[in-house]
This record gives structure tokens, sequence and C-alpha cells, in this order.
């Protein structure tokens, strides 16, 4: 008998400067009954592991504009890995061209979510995701 | 080997993914918890608990911050536990006090977990304790326990730390307001934060004098320091440091296992009560008994009466074995 909430842990890695995009979606995963912990602008790939792995989150959304996912996003999920956190469910959006979106998806992210996605839609998305997780780990304990 | 045991060997080495690990569990109110922190029991009490309390956006967090940079400066490990509120109304949480202590999260002497409040409404969450158990286990000498900001009656904190630390600042009313909300007895140390804003002076003496003409004293002969400190601008820290240091002299003296014996005992009979609950409304049928009684018309204190009245002949028809069945 547990009662277990869907943690997020909402990053802004690298220097990009616009973090209200990261906290409509902080505030929407909320109203949809989840925990968010949000870490701020101008996190480093490591920083927001390190913060994940700490508060044992179950998602990590990463949220950039500058343009530098390619070079930043495959680094946050190495050290997520690093640190025995590469089974989260990791999930970007920001201004990400189609083909870039296509090739995080192959390579460690769940889904990655381009501009003018509705909110609501992620938030659906990760609780559908997370509900067939859960009910997996209780299958196999 | 069991998941359980797995997280206890690698919390007691060290392994800052097991506590946070055993910390979910004992959210989530996982019995892995249970089995974890049994096994790490006799590591539990070592580290110095001081809880951080306080209205909303007096700068708790940011104080927490320079408290952790003053403990590692004197090579002292840290665990923050901070509490945010959980929505009434979805469940959710925004947990943001994590981001004043942003530059903290590489330091490897220093853990930081944020907790939702879950329907308690204590300023802290049922877990809490359970979860600064777990650091202590782990070894972290500083634990600190920021609560959700404070209105006027919730104090449960109080049953969670060795000292306690009240942060108020100017422009959230004035020693009045302090005085009636009764968050003057439960501070250990009063600190008057934001002391760069005018007002800050006034609110001190106002606190000074309050605690001056207080007739009975809350703590057994302590008197409550109050202490100012621009926690924005890292001034005044070491005059904090001091009273808090200077309460946990007092307490050390002599005092601290009677304060810790009956913070143990309050935890026991939480959970108790939370398990005799648990047990009786859902297993033992309470609550279709009691929506039963309530469709018959019954009102809600005749619907109590009853069912600690069944308790009781339960409890009797137990202890007399099986002579007084029916
Ligand atoms: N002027 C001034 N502002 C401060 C000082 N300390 C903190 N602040 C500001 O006060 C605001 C609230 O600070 P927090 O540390 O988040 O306050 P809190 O008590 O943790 O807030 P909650 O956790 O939301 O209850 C922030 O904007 C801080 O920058 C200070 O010493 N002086
Ligand atoms: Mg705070």
């Amino acid at each position: 008998m547990t009662e277990r909430r869907i943690r997020v842990l909402i990053g802004k890695p690298g220097l990009d400067g616009h973090d209200r995009g990261a906290k409509t979606v902080a505030s929407v995963l909320r109203d949809h009954g989840m925990e968010v912990v949000y870490t701020g602008l101008h996190q480093t790939p490591a920083m927001i592991a390190e913060a994940a792995a700490q508060e044992d989150v179950d998602v990590v959304g990463l949220s950039l504009l500058s343009g530098a996912h390619m070079a930043l996003f495959p680094r946050v999920r190495d050290e997520l890995t690093a640190r025995g956190k590469g089974d989260v469910l990791l999930v970007g959006g920001g201004i990400i061209p189609h083909d870039d979106m296509d090739s995080l998806e192959g390579d460690g992210f769940a889904k990655l979510f381009g501009p003018g996605t509705p909110t609501t839609d992620i938030a659906t998305w990760i609780q559908e995701e997370m509900e067939k997780r859960f009910e997996r780990e209780g299958e196999e304990a | 080997m069991s998941a359980a045991q797995g997280v206890l060997d690698r919390l007691v080495t060290g392994d800052r993914t097991a506590l946070a690990r055993a910390i979910t569990w004992a959210e989530s109110a996982d019995p892995r918890f249970r089995a974890v922190l049994t096994g790490a029991n006799e590591r539990v009490g070592r580290g110095w608990r001081v809880g951080i309390t306080g209205p909303p956006g007096a700068g708790k967090s940011t104080l927490t911050n320079e408290l952790i940079s003053a403990h590692r400066a004197a090579e002292r490990s840290v665990g923050v536990l901070a509490v945010d509120p959980s929505s009434p109304f979805t469940g959710g949480a925004l947990l943001g006090d994590r981001i004043r202590m942003d530059g903290r999260t590489s330091d490897e002497g220093v853990f930081i977990r944020s907790m939702a409040s879950r329907g308690s409404h204590g300023g802290i969450a049922r877990a809490t304790v359970d979860a600064v158990d777990a650091m202590d286990a782990f070894g972290l000498e500083e634990l600190l326990i920021e609560t959700v900001g404070v209105g006027q009656a919730e104090y449960d904190v109080v049953g969670a730390a060795d000292t306690v630390l009240v942060v108020l600042c100017p422009g959230a009313g004035d020693g009045v307001q302090a005085l009636k909300s009764g968050i003057l007895e439960v501070a250990d140390v009063l600190c008057v934060n934001k002391a760069d804003l005018s007002g800050a002076e006034r609110l001190a003496a106002d606190l000074e004098e309050a605690v001056s003409l207080r007739d009975v004293e809350p703590h057994g002969g302590w008197v409550t320091p109050v202490v100012s400190c621009s926690a924005g601008t890292s001034e005044g820290i070491e005059d904090v440091l001091a009273a808090l240091s200077l309460h946990r002299t007092w307490l050390e003296d002599g005092r601290l296992e009677a304060h810790r014996e009956a913070r143990r005992l309050a935890q026991v009979h939480r959970a108790l009560a939370e398990a005799v609950d648990r047990e009786l409304w859902e297993a033992f049928g309470w609550r279709e008994r009691a929506v039963r009684l309530l469709a018959d018309g019954a009102a809600h204190y005749d619907v109590v009466a009853d069912l600690i009245e069944e308790l009781r002949v339960q409890t009797r028809t137990a202890a007399g074995g099986g002579a007084s069945e029916r």
C-alpha cells in the first residue's frame, strides 16, 4: 500500500535566460497533481542530474530556447546515467527542429515537445507514461 | 537480497542515490522504508537538527543557503529537507526552495531534498522526520529542516528539531502579530532577516521586549535570543550561528536526552495513530460501519461512540481469550 506521486524536475541547462516556458510547464504539471522541483536558470548538465538524483524524481524535463540543445541535452542524459538515474523518463522542449527531435528521441529521450505543444498535452502524456511505469513496477515488486 | 537490504547497505556506505530512494519510500509510505530504518536505527541521532520556520517569504531558504555555506566552511556535512505546500485541490506542488540553494548542488558534502506537505497542516510533511532520520543515518552532520511558510498555528517542526529557528522580516506584521501567533513560544532562536530593510530594527526591538515580558519561559530556563541578519547580502550570519550554537551547548548540558526522548515518543504516537487509523478504518471495516450508521440517521458523535464501544468489546473479547466468544 503506497502513496506514490509523480515527481518531476524541470531544468534549464545552459545560458538561455528565458524561463517563462519552463515556469508555465512547471505550474501546469503541478495543476495535474504532480510534485515539481524547479531548479531555476543557468544550470550545468551536472547540476541538473545531481539535483534529479537527490530529489529521486521520476521525470526530468529540459527546456531550452538557445539552440544549444544538441550539445546540452545529451550531456544531461550522460550525467544522469553516471548517477544511476538513466531510467528516468527524460523529456525536452523548446525551439527544436524536427530532425533534432527525431535524433534525440532515438537517443535516450522519451519524447520531445515542439514549440506550440499545448502544455495540457505534455501533462497528459507524462501522466499516461508514468501510469504505465508504476504499473510495471507494481508487477515486479 | 531484498531491495530494502540493498538500499540499506548502500545508505550506510555513503551512496547518495540510496539515501534519495529511502526518502522516496518514506514519502510514499512504502513498507520498505521501515526495513531500512530498522536496519539503520543505531546510526540515527548523531546529527544536529535545526528547524527553520517563519512566514512565507521571510527568507528561510536564503538563510538556509547561508547556513550551508558556513557549515561547509567549517567542514561539516549538511542535509537539507525543505518542505513546500501541496495544493489542497490537485495534490500537486511546486517545490521551489532549492532555487535559493543553487550553488550547493555539486557539493559532495551537501544533500538537499524538497518535499511536498501532502495534506499535513503542521508546516512539515508526514514523512519529514523519517526523511531526516534517513539523512542522519547516512551520516550528514548538520540537518536543516525548512518548513512551509507558516501562518499563526503550524508548528509541528518543534517535534522534529533540536533547535527551532524562527525567521521573521519587516513588513510582514509587527511585534503584536508575532505575540499573537505563538511563534515566539516555539522559537529557540528568533531571527529578524532582511535587516537591510527599514522596519527591521523596530521589529527586533519589539521582539526583544516581548521575550523580556514573558512570565513563563516556555523552554525551561532558556532565554530566546533575538538576532538580526541579512541573508540576501550574507550579513550577520555569524550572529545567527552563534545563537544556534549557544542553544546547542545549553541542550547538550544535560538536557538533550529528555528533549530527544520526547521527540521519539511523539514519533511513536504519530505513527501509531496513523497505523490504528489505517487498520481500523479500512481493514477493520469501520468505514462501512460508519457509512451505515450515518445512513440510519446517526449524528457523528454517536457514530464515534458506537465505534469506540465496538473496539472495547472486541479488545475485551480478545483479552479474555476464546472463553467469552459467542
Ligand atoms: N532585502 C532582502 N531580501 C531578502 C533577504 N533575504 C531574502 N530576501 C528575499 O526575500 C524573498 C524570499 O526569500 P526566500 O528565501 O525564498 O524566503 P522563504 O521564507 O524561503 O519563502 P517560502 O519558502 O516561500 O516561504 C526572495 O526574493 C529573497 O531574495 C534579505 O536579507 N534582504
Ligand atoms: Mg523557502
